[in-house]
């Protein structure tokens, strides 16, 4: 039975109109990882009212292909500029610049992209591993189960690696919130619409995506002070050379790269950025040469390369087989699989095997496919990065316009992408951050949903969310994380004294 | 634009507050504990403690602190002029493509844009005409999307 679904899902995948999208959407994702200022989760904000109109297979195979490609993208303007052109390359922005400055941009490139694809197919085959036994065990769960996981994994995004947990917390209540308004609730009653039709069926996802992450984007690009640098280097050599020594030399940083970015990704609520931030710190601390580290040494970013990759195709786990995403790019991917009424969880395994399965391949294939593009693309990039923004801006704010238009044909979608667009350009003026708040959005029907069937099932008693042994052990590991600050603030305060006055 | 943690605080505290009164009127179901306002009656429960706990935090950072801190960009005129321009920009699409068409109003929002930002002049016009054309074909002819042809319904294609 295997080898026929297999068999489908190669059709599925391997059909001249995917390949097609998935060619393009390669560019694409390259093309915007490598201007500063648009980001991976930007790039699939606004592909995602074009993939409104395709088949589900296409349609998460461009989301999947132009991620992986932004995450690499994102290093060649922080080697050559020294800015990252996607978050995820931050941790490694200077390394790589300085490597630059000493003339090894073609190392500093090479080990980006070829470690990367490393990572992505990493997280990949462990994807494929354990989902389907995941799968298996998430069928055997029930309202409360579910009520924890989607409590697990909100508590993460809030909890790990925001500066203000508070502020996270806040942006994520009021993401819930927005999720509350409309029908589309256990009692099927209107709420929070203000007699306004168009909010009726609640706020749609994508026009609110496109303003939190594309239109606010642009808002923070045309009031930014800072004038572009200037390019570091004018000639790139061949990127490949050296990279099986390095290959032979640092297998250890590799496989610790991609494991601990899989984990990351796989953690609801953390993604890219951290794992290559969390990457780097580790790849230092075992260096046998740590002082090298900041001086243009390519260990870190051989070990973080893969591992912001590999947390790709980790975010991707909770997010096909429970459905709850692990970052603020499954959490746009799991709104259109929703659209295209391929609910994600465990049934889908049972249901629609051959989608899952050319997911599987998708990501194997865009994995393979960077190394030749994001070769040609290193090979452009001097080019690229000269590419007028005055220009671009404008351009990207009519796609913006027309994508929000067209899901529901009204200018409904455009106010919501002014709204959102606005609102959370001053939430990130004044630090809160906006990725809680669409986790919120998307998980808070599912959530009030588990919510409400466990109280009617238990009578309205609570303790039963803590009986079932599953649903203990996620209540388990839930508070701990959310203790978990508490803690080590405490641990803090007990070690250095009284945390000083705050300095802001 | 920056403002006092207290200051937000504050606003999401009354935000809550209105919240906790609509979910109040809303009515319970018989035979059921828990009714359509429990789970959103909840969710503004805890905003409202994170928002005191937000202005009690406020409250300590104000010692060093203006209520509003002006951002570096909202003194520069420059940049100040083109967040305004960005967002009358959509608005007046909001109102104005109906009537005027998405062909004029691409093309004026284009070049509005494209004017602000300091596009050499001799482009602009080209520029903003070739893009917005270019989108129209993708989205009404590949895509179907019925954008509104307006003003210039009566030479459609």
């Amino acid at each position: 039975m295997t080898t026929a679904v297999l068999l489908q899902a190669f059709w599925l995948v391997f059909d001249p109109y995917v390949l097609l999208v998935i060619l393009c959407s390669a560019m694409f994702g390259l093309f915007v990882g490598c201007i500063p200022g648009l980001s991976a989760t930007m790039a699939t904000a606004l592909l995602v009212p074009i993939t409104f109109f395709m088949p589900p297979v296409p349609a998460i195979a461009a989301i999947v292909t132009a991620t992986a490609m932004a995450i690499f993208s994102g290093d060649i303007p922080g080697a050559l500029l020294r800015i990252p052109g996607t978050p995820a390359s931050a941790a490694y922005t200077d390394e790589a610049y300085q490597m630059t400055l000493k003339g090894q941009a073609e190392i500093a490139l090479g080990a980006g992209l070829v470690f990367s694809a490393i990572g992505g197919l990493f997280g990949t085959i462990v994807m494929v591993l354990f989902s389907p036994g995941l799968a298996e065990i998430a069928l055997k769960f029930s309202s409360f189960e579910y009520f924890w996981l989607v409590v697990l994994g909100l508590a993460g995004a809030v909890f790990i690696g925001n500066t203000s947990v508070l502020k996270a917390c806040i942006s994520l209540l009021l993401g819930l919130l927005i999720a509350c308004i409309g029908l589309e609730n256990p009692a099927g009653m209107l709420r929070f619409t203000f007699g306004m039709k168009e909010l009726m069926s609640g706020v749609e996802l994508i026009p609110m995506m496109v303003g939190m992450f594309a239109v606010s984007e642009l808002l923070r690009y045309i009031t930014n002070l800072d004038p572009p640098p200037m390019i570091a280097t004018e000639k790139i050599g061949n990127i490949f050379a050296g990279m099986w020594g390095l290959l032979k030399k640092y297998p250890w940083a590799l496989f610790r790269g991609s494991v601990l970015g899989t984990i990351i990704g796989i953690q609801p609520g953390s993604g890219a950025d951290m794992a290559s931030w969390l990457s780097y710190a580790m790849s230092k601390k075992f260096s046998k040469e740590p002082e090298k580290f900041g001086t243009g040494h390519v260990e870190g970013i051989v070990e973080s390369g893969a591992a912001n990759n590999s947390s790709l195709a980790g975010a991707w786990i909770p997010a096909i087989v429970f459905g709850i995403p692990g970052d603020s790019i499954t959490a746009i991917a799991i709104g259109v699989l929703y659209l295209k009424n391929m609910n994600p969880g465990p049934m889908i395994f049972i249901n629609n095997p051959e989608n899952i399965y050319a997911i599987f391949l998708v990501f194997i294939l865009a994995n393979i496919i960077m190394v030749p593009l994001g070769w040609l693309t290193v090979k452009i990039a001097t080019k690229i990065l000269r590419v007028q923004r005055n220009i671009l801006m404008p351009i990207i704010l009519l796609f913006c316009i027309v994508g929000s238009f067209s899901i529901n044909n009204s200018v409904w979608g455009v106010f919501l992408i002014l709204f959102f667009g606005v609102v959370s350009f001053i939430f990130e003026e004044n630090g809160f951050p906006v990725a809680p708040a669409i986790l919120g959005v998307v998980l808070g029907t599912m959530m009030e949903e588990n919510f409400v069937t466990s109280m009617i099932k238990s009578d309205g008693d609570p303790l039963v969310f803590f009986t079932r042994p599953i649903a203990m052990w996620l209540a388990i590991s839930t508070i701990i994380i959310l203790l978990w600050p508490v803690g080590t603030w405490a641990y803090d305060r007990i070690k250095n004294g009284p945390a000083p006055e705050p300095s802001q | 634009m920056k403002f006092n943690d207290t200051l937000s605080g504050l606003a999401l505290l009354a935000l809550s507050l209105l919240i906790l009164l609509t979910v109040r009127t809303y009515p319970d179901i018989p035979g059921q504990n828990i009714g359509p306002g429990a789970f959103p009656g909840l969710l503004a429960w805890l905003l409202a403690l994170c928002s005191v706990l937000l202005i009690l935090k406020g409250l300590k950072t104000k010692k060093h602190e203006e209520w509003v801190i002006i951002g570096g960009w909202m003194k520069s005129w420059f940049h100040l002029r083109n967040f305004l321009i960005t967002v009358g920009c959509l608005s007046f699409y909001i109102f104005a493509s109906d009537y005027l068409g998405f062909l004029i109003c691409g093309v004026l929002v284009l070049s509005v844009m494209f004017a602000a930002l300091e596009v050499r002049a001799k482009w602009i016009l080209p520029i903003a005409i070739i893009v917005t054309f270019v989108v129209h074909t993708i989205f009404y002819k590949g895509l179907r999307v019925p954008l509104p042809w307006g003003l210039l319904m009566p030479i459609q294609w």
